[in-house]
């Protein structure tokens, strides 16, 4: 029994059938990479997890609960986090701001009205945050203004962001879409140590190849919104099906 | 020295502003009685009163505008609803203010906490029509089928056979305990004159208080979520924050201080009209609060205070004040001169008003604060010449209009 | 059945002007993605334009008429318009009785400059800062032009009659069937309505069928596409702002026979406009009128005396009560898009 089960999801857009009878398991602990080719159903699947779109048909549990019908904030609190494909952080504050928000949210949940308690008095929640900021190497970077950095910082912030929650399960979607040969390389390393430092289950939806046989052990390969084959990376590289399915795409 | 929970660089301000508050009347009033300039003098009770009120009602828009960034366009109504609840108290049970106040404060919260409710199941220019829509409505009930609770037109006032259960002998205005709201000391020094109102001061307090709360928030983690509400909802609802409470606490606290404002106005003056509703007035908080510096904590009461200023002293300039300025002129020199101000002040003081908006926007997009802050940044740069400022950061932090997207 | 068609004929005229003040501000939105506070002012200045063009042609200087005495015995002196001395007096006084159409044809080129000196002089600017900016400019503009005509024609109303062939009322009800005098309508209204049809019908038909108007059309489906294919947006987007203002110009011309022009009409109007705009959806030009007419129909049927003692105040709420359930029920208005002005 994995810790996020889909069972029989489709979603039909109009005419579009963007997903139809999808099943999955993502064991604990595990790198699950989903690849396939452009409009293969990849970030409707991942939205599908997370509360952005309710599928029409089928079930997604985790940690043995439904997900569906569940707003994303209340997702988020059943203890799942989203790393976008491009950088969601708070632009106009702090990077340590960025990072308390987290940490406050996984304190005190998804509302609590504390007007008369004061930020700079949170001890626990101050030396939280710059636990994960020294984790992504960004503890000199905290009194920065987070619109004012690189793309690279920006998706180290969110992750950081991310971590902070102790999220049982982290969704990555693209995380190293439109990065150099270098930021992608640095990225790769950053999630396998995240992934040696703590239990945590990731599934990570992806373009580049390089990095899915760096990081996953369970690789989903979708195709016209329905999965082809779930094996190991290994079984995957020579695997007919999956070639057919790129080269089908480049022709 | 740290003070009610504040670090030492707030406490600091803190007690500036208390300072500033408690010795407006003296510094409202620099120039001596009878002389030219005696004009640009603001230390009247009327003025006073109406710059802690509209400081009052700015701060607490500054909570919903300047922290979530949600504009409404319909604050106005909660304080024509704070200015009937305590004209009703009036006539119910007697002229103590200490009845009506803390009730308009909840009536005005009760009403917000509807109206956001509905209000804020839609963002960005929705959000503020909504909003709109919500306080013209109340204008135009108030001026037609509410006039048995309003007066309609002629506005809400005391009459003579009204109940006034609790009256007692020689109650003829709003008080506080006996103290009487428009009564006054009077200070002369040479020339100048000094007055101190009981009114302004009860204003000035109150406004001290809720200035107090305000910088609490602002300083809370509760601050904190506002803030990030303004620049990433999709961030918040991702990470685990439910925005909806949030934005509506916000607007409900928003709300009790409109009540609050609209309270004391009834306060000082026994009366209440269904103009204090339009949505000129909703505006005019709109406008401090950007003329100011939304979400600084100081920018509102500037912004009131500014306006207020602005809208008192040009529309008093009459020609008679003109001459005296300019009598040392050549006569043809002085009637162009005065012909030329005569689009600026008196009467059509509200173009000097709209002038300065355009001004204010066109070359200080963070409002009058930002100004300040440049203006005070450069002092220091040339005191300092060498090395980097260290609590000044060099990153070049991009104005949020780069983000906006069209 | 007589009360309604005379409650829709109220509500035309109404309609009208919202649906061309709105027409203009959703122009000015879905091109440039300025919100124009000031939009409303321009539909004044277009009254007031009116009223100038009424006061020019009555420019009169004083002339001794030999044949008349006055009650001393001295020859009298009469005005007389310059333009019934160039004319003659028939002519003269013809252009004079028509001077309000008239005023079209200056209000045309007037509106136009009026928009592209704010366009180029003001607006370009605030392209790309926050709404919040551009509301508080513009509301700044609209207040000093609100000024300026204070000061320049006073505080109080002017009438501006229409010409005397349309002072009449047209009986509409003899014409369908029903007793004479039931249903009457002021032709004014009337010559209202059909000219708001014309300039809409021209408005949309410029951008249906004219290269530049589908430049502009796709300008405001995706600007930065528009502006990589090399085509000059901005200079298209400026000639989009004129037309706009003169839109509102002519709007506000022809309106004032209806109300009599004063200084603060100009943000009476905006206000509904807005919310017109609004439950429209924003950046729909066809939801724009739509709502326009929807609004101003449905305000002159709230205003039957037979739903107002059954909702008493309706009237008084109509409109914003409508824009609050349709914003409710509709999210994006009428007929909006989505991903317009949310955040």
């Amino acid at each position: 029994m994995g810790i996020l089960e889909v069972k029989g999801v489709g979603k039909r857009f109009g005419g579009l059938q963007a997903l139809s009878d999808v099943n999955l398991s993502v064991a604990e602990n595990s790198v699950h990479a989903i690849i396939g080719p452009n409009g293969a159903g990849k970030s409707t699947l991942l939205n599908c997890f997370v509360g952005k779109l309710i599928p029409d048909t089928g079930s997604v549990m985790f940690n043995g609960q439904s997900v569906l019908g569940r707003k994303p904030h209340e997702i988020n609190q059943m203890g799942i986090s989203r790393v976008f494909q491009t950088p969601e952080i708070f632009g106009d504050l702090t990077v340590m701001e960025n990072v308390m928000i987290s940490c406050f949210a996984h304190r005190d949940g998804a509302f609590r009205i504390h007007p008369f308690e004061t930020v700079a008095h949170e001890a626990d929640i101050i030396e939280q945050a710059e636990t994960m900021l020294s984790d992504v190497n960004m503890l000199d970077k905290r009194e920065m203004h987070a619109a004012s950095m690189s793309r690279g910082d920006k998706r180290r912030l969110e992750m950081a962001m991310c971590l902070a929650q102790e999220p049982k399960l982290l969704l990555l979607d693209e995380p190293t879409a439109g990065m150099a040969r270098a930021d992608t390389n640095n990225t790769i390393a950053l999630l396998k140590e995240i992934k040696e430092k703590r239990d945590i289950t990731m599934a990570i939806i992806e373009h580049d190849m390089h990095v899915v046989f760096s990081l996953a052990e369970r690789i989903t390969v979708l195709a016209q919104g329905t999965p082809l084959v779930e094996d190991t990376p290994e079984n995957i590289k020579g695997h007919p099906k999956v070639k057919e399915a790129y080269l089908g795409e480049s022709v | 020295m740290k003070f009610l929970g504040l670090s030492a660089k707030d406490t600091r301000f803190l007690l500036i502003v208390i300072l500033l508050t408690l010795a407006t009347p003296i510094i409202l009033q620099p120039f001596p009685e009878g002389s030219g300039l005696a004009t640009f003098n603001a230390g009247y009770p009327d003025l006073m009163q109406r710059f802690a009120i509209f400081g009052i009602f700015a701060i607490g828009f500054n909570i919903l505008f300047g922290l979530t960034g949600y504009l409404s366009f319909g604050h106005a109504a909660f304080l024509g609803i704070g200015s009937y609840t305590v004209v009703w108290m009036y006539k119910l049970l007697d002229y103590n203010v200490i009845w009506g106040l803390p009730l308009a404060v909840v009536t005005s919260g009760l009403f917000a906490l509807l109206i956001g409710y509905i209000s804020l199941r839609r963002s960005g220019i929705y959000f503020s029509i909504l909003t709109l829509a919500f306080a013209q409505m109340s204008y135009n009930l108030a001026y037609s089928v509410l006039t048995p609770i309003t007066n309609g037109e002629t506005g809400l006032q005391v009459y003579s056979n009204d109940p006034q259960v609790l009256i007692s002998e020689g109650e003829t205005s709003p008080h506080f305990f006996g103290i009487v709201m428009n009564e006054s000391a009077k200070l002369n020094l040479g020339d100048w004159q000094f007055t101190f109102n009981n009114g302004y001061y009860f204003t000035a307090i109150i406004a001290i208080v809720v200035f107090y709360i305000s910088l609490r928030i602002f300083r809370s983690p509760f601050g904190l979520m506002l803030r990030a509400i303004k620049t990433n909802q999709t961030r918040l609802n991702y990470t685990g924050i439910n925005t909806r409470p949030y934005t509506l606490a916000a607007f409900v606290i928003s709300g009790m201080y409109a009540g609050l404002a609209g309270g004391l106005m009834a306060a000082m003056d026994p009366l209440a009209g269904a103009e204090r509703m339009q949505w000129t007035a909703s505006g005019e908080v709109v406008l401090m609060t950007i003329l100011g510096g939304a979400g600084t904590l100081m920018g509102p009461i500037l912004g009131a205070g500014f306006i207020k200023y602005f809208e008192n002293i040009f529309s008093k300039i009459n020609d008679q004040v003109l001459h005296g300025w300019f009598e040392w002129m050549p006569d043809g020199l002085e009637d162009f001169i005065i012909g030329l101000s005569h689009f600026f002040v008196g009467k059509s003081w509200h173009l000097t008003l709209g002038l300065l908006f355009m001004l204010v926007v066109i070359f200080l997009p963070g409002g009058l604060v930002e100004g300040g802050t440049r203006i005070w940044h450069a002092i220091r740069r040339d005191r300092k010449p060498k090395g980097p400022d260290p609590e000044h950061h060099p990153e070049h932090i991009p104005h949020v209009a780069e983000k906006e997207e069209f | 059945m007589d009360a309604i068609i005379l409650q829709i004929l109220n509500g035309l005229d109404k309609g009208s002007a919202y649906a061309l003040i709105a027409l203009g501000l959703t122009l000015i939105f879905g091109t440039l993605g300025v919100v124009n506070f000031a939009h409303g002012a321009l539909f004044m200045i277009g009254a007031f334009v009116a009223v100038s063009v009424q006061r020019l042609l009555s420019l009169s200087f004083e002339q001794i008429d030999s044949t008349k005495t006055d009650f001393l015995g001295n020859p009298l002196k009469v005005k007389v318009p310059y333009v019934e001395s160039w004319f003659g007096p028939e002519v003269g006084a013809t252009i004079i009785d028509w001077s309000v159409p008239l005023a079209i044809i200056v209000a045309i080129p007037v509106m136009l400059l009026v928009g592209f000196v704010m366009e180029r002089g003001l607006i370009k600017h605030f392209y790309k800062r926050p709404h919040a900016d551009q509301i508080l400019v513009t509301f700044g503009l609209a207040i000093v032009l609100q000024e300026l005509v204070k000061y320049f024609f006073g505080a109080n109303p002017i009438q501006t009659p229409a010409p005397d062939a349309f002072t009449g009322s047209f009986d509409f009800g003899a014409m369908i069937g029903f007793d004479p005098n039931v249903i009457i309508y002021p032709y004014w209204r009337l010559v209202y309505f059909g000219f708001a049809a014309v300039v809409i019908g021209a408005v949309f038909a410029f951008l249906q069928f004219t290269t530049f108007g589908m430049v502009v059309r796709a300008g405001m489906a995706d600007r930065e596409t528009v502006g990589l294919l090399g085509i000059n947006i901005d200079r298209r987007f400026t000639i989009m702002f004129g037309i706009a203002a003169a839109v509102a110009g002519i709007a506000g011309v022809m309106y004032a026979p209806i109300l009599s022009p004063n200084y603060h009409m100009g943000m009476d109007f905006l206000v509904l406009s807005f919310v017109v705009v609004v439950v429209g959806g924003m950046g729909s030009l066809p939801g724009a009128v739509a709502a326009g007419f929807l609004l101003g129909i449905l305000q002159s049927f709230a205003s039957m005396n037979e739903v107002k003692s059954v909702i008493p105040g309706i009237d008084q709420v109509i409109i914003y009560l409508v824009a609050i359930i349709i914003l409710l029920t509709r999210p994006r208005g009428l007929m909006g898009r989505a991903g317009v002005m949310e955040e």
